[in-house]
């Protein structure tokens, strides 16, 4: 089945998941983020490859960070950026995604990048403007329902690879609502495809999908076993609209048994590293200490996602320089 | 008028007969089989060398999507759709706007249908005021105007004191209740199987427990009332298990499955394509497997179409919220020989599956080949490939998992009650057998 992410000479063509990448694509993208992350540090912020050029920030669903750091990315490449919160303007007039779409496309987008409720609304869009609008334009997922936020997962992999150097000795644990949460899907991709040797996944059974297992993880259920001896713990958000009902009883009990604590996090290595995708909820999947503490990587992961997403936009768009 | 099918390869699944012979309809029925009818004057004659003589199709579920939902299909398109197909008789489910629910729309429907000269239709009845699972319909009126059982759709009925009351008031009027194995809260709001797909997809997704939590209710509301019912839609291995139990304690159960089920799976979705959004979802290897071996074993009495026709802006959305369905009047033959094919199946036994078992399951006088019997009839060219396109289908339902397949068997010619209504423009440009 023919992966719609990638040209027919196997290149990218648009970034819909991290589920289908070569190893060779991954490290590629990582190592042109690598090179992003000194620009930001410069006094002029800005590299040219995306003079011209146009992107379209198009979030159905609302995210004022990730959109902000798209936004960045795209400034700091020197292209022209246009935000569009789609649920204050057209789908409330009746009109249809792809209708939106090709009107945009219409005003020469370069780059789509979505965020949607709905998983696989990115494909749907990316095998659109294939179909209608040619091979200039290009599709970044931004996050889509419970399916993928490749960028989130690229900028772990950027993470960990800046303070483990390497994937092929490590155990990492993914923690809390996995059912939910796209992030731990293109994160268990990425750790599988970089060939980190062991992948954990912790949580309630209610908070896990079923075929798990065949993704490539070790499931726990107990938090403590599940931290023993691994050398990087990515704690996930949990929505508040899941914590108390027919998933969870409580926020206080969830916290009981998974949040991180302190002592919790003692299981792990000495030099185990903490990483959230953010917004935190703390007290809720993670204690202050832990997330303000010496092993946090949490802020750097924030700065990894600019050079990630800089990377990802110059590859798919950007003048070969 | 008198018409003479001479030379085609005349295949009765509920007697067996397989043999070259010369058919003779005559007054709608057929008159005389023999192996050299004469042809009085006047008589039609048509040379079928090389061609399969079967009964008409018999469907046990396609959606002709009236009333009310006509910018997906209309009688006309879909009675055609039928006929193309071989599809002489079917049954459609109450899961219209409005509902089946009253004597005057299903005689409306029923009517309408006559008066168009397709297909034979067999409508359902809701079995619920407006599907909402409350309150009863007329079931004993509704039979009167033509109802052959009564369903739900895919609505399931949450109270399940309205359900047993359901049941006992069917078998009062000895009516067959048609129910799809879903239970009201299990799965809801899914649109995959629930494996190892709709985990990396993301996908909401719908357990096997959906169909046997449902299945072990009924059955006991089966055994409390003594009413007859058919399952509408089987999808899973452990819900096959049930009904293979449930049969063999002697309940008065019977069921299909869709011929979408027969081959694919859920990891054909591939990449979120909703032609691939059925309902009940595809499930794994495992599952189609066994509703193969149902099939063959005698579990499963039949193949339907589960022809739902959909507009396109109800497929060209996200996967999540894409409507279920597919178009398959025109399908059902070919997929169940390339399910015969696959299977080194006689084509006789696999044809049984959509045309003799589903008409005695539904008690009409169709389905069958023989002396007297209305010549319900479809005409085959078992050696045409056909591929699945937009163009190539009559319906106005286009989507379909199976487009760009290439697929065996395509319909010459169909006759309703000895008339040809319908024929290819190949079979229609033959010379005249006479």
């Amino acid at each position: 089945m023919h992966n719609p992410q990638l040209n027919k000479h196997g290149e990218l063509q648009h970034l819909l998941s991290i589920d289908g990448l070569s190893r060779e694509l991954v490290v590629k993208i990582l190592d042109t983020a690598t090179g992003f992350v000194g620009v930001s540090d410069r006094d002029v912020k800005k590299v040219p490859l995306l003079r011209g050029k146009s992107v379209f920030n198009l979030f159905f669903e609302n995210s004022t960070r990730t959109r902000t750091t798209f936004e960045i990315a795209a400034t700091r490449l020197s292209a022209d950026i246009i935000n569009l919160n789609i649920n204050a303007s057209s789908t409330s007039k009746g009109e249809s995604l792809l209708d939106t779409i090709d009107n945009l496309a219409a005003m020469h987008a370069d780059i789509f990048v979505v965020r949607h409720a709905q998983s696989g609304a990115p494909y749907l869009i990316a095998r659109h403007v294939d179909r209608m609008h040619g091979p200039h334009v290009h599709v970044i997922n931004a996050g889509d329902g419970r399916h993928a936020h490749p960028t989130q997962g690229l900028l772990d992999m950027l993470t960990i690879r800046h303070f483990k150097r390497d994937f092929t000795g490590l155990t990492v644990a993914i923690v809390g609502d996995i059912l939910h949460s796209r992030v731990a899907r293109s994160d268990i991709h990425a750790l599988n495809i970089l060939g980190v040797p062991e992948v954990r996944v912790i949580g309630p059974r209610t908070l896990m999908p079923g075929g798990l297992a065949d993704m490539g993880v070790r499931i726990f259920h107990d938090m403590e076993a599940g931290l023993k001896n691994v050398d990087v713990v990515i704690m996930l958000r949990l929505q508040s609209e899941r914590m108390n009902g027919a998933l969870l009883p409580s926020a206080q009990e969830f916290f009981k048994n998974y949040g991180l604590t302190p002592e919790k996090l003692a299981h792990a290595r000495p030099d185990a590293i903490v990483m959230h995708p953010g917004p935190m909820n703390r007290g809720v999947e993670i204690d202050s200490s832990v997330a303000d503490g010496a092993q946090s990587v949490i802020l750097p992961q924030v700065t990894f996602g600019i050079a990630v997403r800089m990377a990802v936009m110059s590859l798919l768009a950007g003048a070969s320089a | 008028m008198k018409c003479l099918v001479r030379n085609a390869r005349v295949m009765d699944p509920a007697s067996g007969l397989d043999e070259t012979l010369d058919v003779l309809i005559d007054d709608g029925l057929i008159a005389a089989l023999g192996s050299s009818a004469l042809a009085a004057p006047g008589t039609r004659v048509i040379d079928a060398r090389g061609l399969w003589l079967i009964p008409g199709l018999c469907d046990l579920s396609a959606r002709l999507r009236e009333p009310g939902l006509e910018h997906k299909a209309t009688l006309e398109s879909e009675l055609q759709a039928a006929l193309a197909g071989g599809v002489t008789s079917l049954v459609c489910p109450p899961d219209t706007d409005p509902p089946l629910d009253e004597p005057a729309l299903v005689e409306m429907l029923k009517r309408r249908a006559q008066s168009l000269g397709g297909a034979k239709v067999y409508p359902l009845g809701a079995l619920t005021v407006g599907l909402a699972g409350e309150a009863l319909t007329e079931m004993a009126e509704l039979a009167e105007a033509g109802c052959i059982g009564f369903s739900q759709a895919n609505r399931p009925v949450v109270n399940t004191t309205v359900l047993l009351r359901a049941f006992d008031y069917a078998r009062t009027f000895d009516q067959t209740v048609w129910l799809a194995p879903i239970d009201a809260h299990l799965g809801r709001g899914g649109v995959a199987a629930s494996g190892a797909l709709a985990a990396r997809l993301g996908l909401p997704s719908v357990p096997v427990l959906t169909e046997t939590v449902a299945l072990a209710t009924f059955f006991e509301l089966v055994r409390a009332t003594g009413c007859r019912l058919h399952i509408a839609r089987l999808s899973s291995a452990a819900g096959i298990d049930l009904v293979r139990r449930a049969r063999a304690e002697g309940l008065p159960v019977t069921c299909d499955v869709s011929a979408n089920h027969i081959h694919l799976i859920d990891l054909d979705i591939g990449y979120f394509d909703t032609n691939f959004r059925l309902d009940p979802p595809l499930r794994s290897q495992r599952d189609r497997d066994a509703i193969r071996a149902g099939l063959i074993d005698g579990t499963i009495d039949a193949i339907c179409s589960d022809h739902t026709p959909v507009d396109d802006d109800a497929k060209q959305i996200p996967f999540g919220e894409a409507e279920a369905g597919a178009t398959g009047l025109e399908l059902l033959l070919s997929l169940t020989l390339k399910w015969a094919q696959e299977s080194s199946l006689d084509p006789l036994v696999a044809l049984r599956y959509i045309t003799s078992s589903p008409a005695q399951l539904i008690g009409i006088a169709a389905g069958t080949i023989g002396v007297g019997v209305p010549a319900d009839l479809c005409l085959v060219d078992p050696h045409a490939f056909w591929k699945v396109s937009h163009a190539s289908l009559k319906s106005q339902g286009k989507n379909t998992p199976f487009e760009g397949y290439e697929l065996p068997a395509r319909v010459a010619a169909t006759f309703v009650a000895g008339q040809l209504a319908f024929a290819t423009p190949e079979f229609a440009a033959r010379p005249d057998g006479s």
